[in-house]
């Protein structure tokens, strides 16, 4: 079973469809609002019947979002998102699988996952709602957290580490789709998401979410990123691609990559019945 | 010793194809019409280093070690004091060494055996193309009085590769070893099969858990391996794709898990393999099955710990992690099989049991049963299908994946269900499962999880008792796993020497059943408890959740070292 064929934004469900009736914990402001809502118009320009998508999480602010769509979902443990979603997506590959979450879920406690999700290249979408810092637990320093940042109570000299750098390891770890977005450039996003979805294998769709309540510095992203990926212009070349990411300052928006990596494909369902396997056994 | 059975060491450093040897013994055995189990003894090292095949074969259905061992061949003595604990031999008993390899080392003339050099490397080299281990074979054929026709057929197939002239240099060595059998004497021989039983197996416990679960209906495994569970998920690897299941290797333990959750919830009944230290890593992802209500089957087979511990040797010492070691009030299901053909059933039981409960369930095998090979009869298909109970959207009428229900469980959609769309949670949650902290919705969802595992009819499979001897007893002996072998084995001997004793043998190690307990334990004045492990946690588990006898008393040891039949007879007896 392939992933049913989506047709363009034309149909009868619209993106107030794919939201729940929860109102989200997130404080007001918060990025995710934006990705939230990014997520549901590209399941509605997807048409993706609500019963054939499930979003998958592990734990932290963003990672509250399945239960504000209204398709299937999985709101997890911490880190473990993208396994959860690579066993759903290998089990039943004809739903279109979402995972989602922040960035201390997706590259610290669920680091190892990250990068052998990239290799693994299952068909599945994985939307990170970056805001380099711990919300949920009150403000502390994440992976992609500057080093100098003396914000947090843990470590009041600033975490001192050099950040994660999401990007740069999708792509070599075997990524076949690497994008990064804007909360603050809505429409952007769902476009990102929508090229996500449609390219086969792993994509990583990467979002600035400005956390207001404990950076709210983050509220001039809107002023430091800009759109020069531009979506038709992807790079299906590695090389070219990593240079292009030697010349990012963290804040260029759009697709970086989109490759061609085998895609992990479960094997070919066969005739033969359990009683014939056993038939190892007899002597 | 009678003739019932005969048991072989045959030891040697890897290399020296002692474990080819054993392998094509115990097929052969098979083919000449008779029962028998093969276990390995190996040690930490890759390739090479000392290891041992340890045979027992018999007329008679067996699965389980004897006492001591009748005939030890040592090829090599190398490193033989890491383990000749684990061989244990009396006055009775032969070993055949070679001169060539030096004296026979003094911790095997503790017993004073019978002492029989053989140029087993001598006698291989006269050969053309000679190989010590088929010499070695040979001899231990025609010793035991297994027909030279039925080891020839198994080396025909095994070497069928390999040409002409190894299979010829093959029976040369092996006719070269039968020669030197003439001078042996007090090896028990065998009496032939009448006829060879139709319809037998010969399997792994490993193999045996992995049929089990696509009995069950498995069709998804996530696979990370490990020591000594990894044949589960090889066996499973070709053959799951061949019933239209998918098997994706994961990058640890963490993953394995929560790939069968995701599969789980996907609606595909799904299963891992692993052992004492991947349990641990999977204890976190196990509470969130249990908190969102995906089923899933962990086979947990057992080695020596903690930690890395003794990866190759078997030890019953995961209990209480399998028991308790989901944080939170974390009801789940623990099964434990009772010998390698039973991993069969109670793999497939388990499926069936997290399948109908939507709940994690352990099961606990162990080294001696996983990586065994027994001559069974054909396990019967008892029809243990997990049904999962769906759910279907109803008009007007949202669908709550957490109902509050009288049994405790509640109909469970599958993605692709229109109109059931939720989100499965491991935070607290209302009955329609949005997150809640409620003490309300705490206390209800706690109660129906915990019902739904105490109110559920195990039926007769939750423990194997039977009683041995004639009229009533107040004796019984109880335990789980691959203890269960020699202990009905010790009760079998007891009860020729006018002892009658019960044996319960529990399957279902969590939840408890104290009402079937206490019928099975009626008019018993006398428990021991067996199992192998060091803090006999298995008795403390007992203590815990059931009213015993009067007279309690354990037999318990940690691994590697087999509990045999002798040892439980001898603590059947003394309760003063």
């Amino acid at each position: 079973m392939d992933a049913k064929p989506t047709a363009p934004g034309t149909g009868s469900l619209k993106a107030q469809d794919y939201k729940s009736d929860l109102k989200p914990v997130w404080c007001p402001g918060c990025g995710d609002f934006a990705v939230l809502s990014a997520i549901t118009k590209a399941l509605a320009e997807l048409q993706v019947p609500r019963e054939d998508a499930a979003v998958v999480s592990g734990i932290g602010c963003s990672s509250r979002i399945p239960a504000y769509t209204s398709v299937y979902g999985f709101h997890s443990i911490h880190g473990r998102a993208l396994p959860i979603a690579t066993g759903l997506k290998a089990a039943r590959p004809d739903l279109t699988v979402f995972c989602a979450g922040g960035d201390g879920d997706g590259f610290s406690i669920g680091g190892n996952h990250f990068i052998h999700a990239c290799r693994r290249n299952v068909d599945l979408t994985y939307i990170v709602m970056d805001n380099e810092v711990y919300g949920m637990t009150k403000g502390q320093a994440s992976p992609t957290t500057e080093p100098d940042w003396t914000g947090s109570k843990l470590t009041p000299q600033g975490p001192g580490v050099a950040p994660f750098q999401p990007l740069e390891i999708a792509l070599s770890a075997g990524a076949n789709f690497i994008a990064r977005g804007f909360s603050g450039d809505p429409n952007f996003v769902v476009r990102l998401i929508v090229e996500a979805v449609r390219h086969p294998g792993f994509s990583l769709v990467q979002v600035l979410s400005p956390c207001v309540t404990f950076r709210p510095e983050q509220r001039a992203w809107k002023e430091t990123t800009h759109a020069d990926w531009a979506p038709e212009a992807a790079s299906t070349d590695r090389r070219e691609a990593f240079l292009r990411l030697l010349d990012d300052d963290g804040f260029t928006t759009g697709v970086l990559y989109k490759g061609h990596n085998p895609v992990f494909a479960p094997p070919h369902p066969s005739s033969a019945n359990l009683a014939d396997l056993e038939k190892g056994f007899a002597l | 010793m009678s003739n019932r059975s005969v048991s072989i060491a045959l030891t040697g450093s890897g290399g020296a194809g002692v474990m080819t040897a054993g392998q094509i013994l115990v097929d052969a055995a098979a083919r000449a019409g008779w029962y028998g189990l093969m276990a390995r003894s190996l040690g930490p090292q890759i390739r090479g280093g000392e290891s041992a095949a340890l045979l027992r074969l018999s007329p008679y259905p067996v699965q389980s070690a004897d006492d001591f061992y009748d005939l030890m061949v040592a090829v090599d003595w190398g490193n033989i004091e890491r383990f000749a604990s684990e061989l244990p031999l009396h006055a009775a008993s032969v070993i055949i060494t070679d001169p060539s390899q030096g004296e026979v080392p003094p911790i095997m003339l503790a017993a004073a055996p019978h002492i029989v050099p053989v140029p087993l490397k001598d006698v291989a080299k006269e050969v053309t193309g000679g190989r010590v281990n088929m010499v070695a074979l040979g001899l231990i054929a025609a010793a035991i009085g297994l027909p030279e026709d039925a080891v020839i057929d198994v080396l025909r197939q095994v070497l069928a590769k390999k040409g002409a002239d190894a299979l010829n240099a093959s029976i040369a060595s092996l006719r070269a070893g039968a020669v030197q059998a003439a001078a042996i004497e007090g090896v028990p021989t065998l009496a032939p099969a009448g006829q060879v039983p139709e319809g037998r197996w010969s399997i792994t416990g490993n193999e045996a858990a992995g049929v089990g679960a696509l009995r069950g209906g498995v069709r998804f495994v996530a696979a990370y391996p490990i020591t000594p569970a990894t044949e589960v998920l090889e066996w499973l690897a070709p053959n799951l794709a061949q019933v239209g299941g998918t098997l994706v290797q994961a990058e640890d333990e963490l993953a394995s898990i929560t790939m069968c959750l995701g599969g789980s919830f996907g609606g595909v009944p799904s299963l891992t393999a692993t052992s004492g230290p991947g349990l641990a890593l999977m204890t976190e992802a196990l509470g969130l099955g249990v908190a969102s209500e995906t089923p899933v089957v962990v086979i947990n087979v057992m080695r020596g710990g903690p930690s890395t511990g003794i990866p190759t040797k078997s030890e019953q010492s995961d209990l209480n992690i399998a028991v308790y070691g989901l944080h939170g009030d974390a009801p789940h299901i623990v099964t434990a099989p009772t010998s390698i053909a039973d991993c069969l059933f109670t793999a497939q039981w388990s499926v069936y049991l997290a399948e109908s409960l939507q709940v994690p369930t352990i099961m606990l095998s162990d080294q001696a049963m996983g990586q065994s090979r027994a001559i069974i009869d054909k396990p019967a298909d008892l029809a243990f299908v997990g049904k999962r109970l769906r759910a279907e959207a109803t008009e007007g009428v949202p669908y709550q994946r957490y109902a509050v229900t009288a049994d405790g469980v509640s109909p469970m959609a599958v993605p692709g269900t229109p109109g059931c769309e939720y989100t499965a949670d491991g935070l607290e949650h209302s009955p329609r499962g949005t997150p809640s902290t409620q003490a309300q919705h705490h206390a209800d969802q706690l109660d129906k999880r915990q019902r739904k595992l105490t109110d559920f009819d195990y039926g007769d499979a939750w423990a194997h008792h039977e009683t041995f001897g004639t009229g009533e007893t107040d004796l019984a002996v109880i335990t789980f796993g691959s203890v269960t072998e020699p202990v009905r084995e010790a009760l079998v001997r007891a009860a020729e020497d006018g002892i009658s004793c019960r044996l319960i043998a529990l399957r279902l190690l969590s939840p408890a059943q104290p009402q079937r307990m206490a019928a099975a334990l009626d008019g018993i004045k006398r428990l021991l408890v067996v199992e192998q492990n060091h803090m006999a946690q298995f008795h403390a588990l007992l203590r815990a959740y059931y009213d015993l006898p009067p007279a309690v008393k354990t037999l318990h040891r940690p691994g590697p070292l087999a509990l045999r039949p002798h040892e439980i007879v001898a603590a059947l007896g003394d309760w003063t």
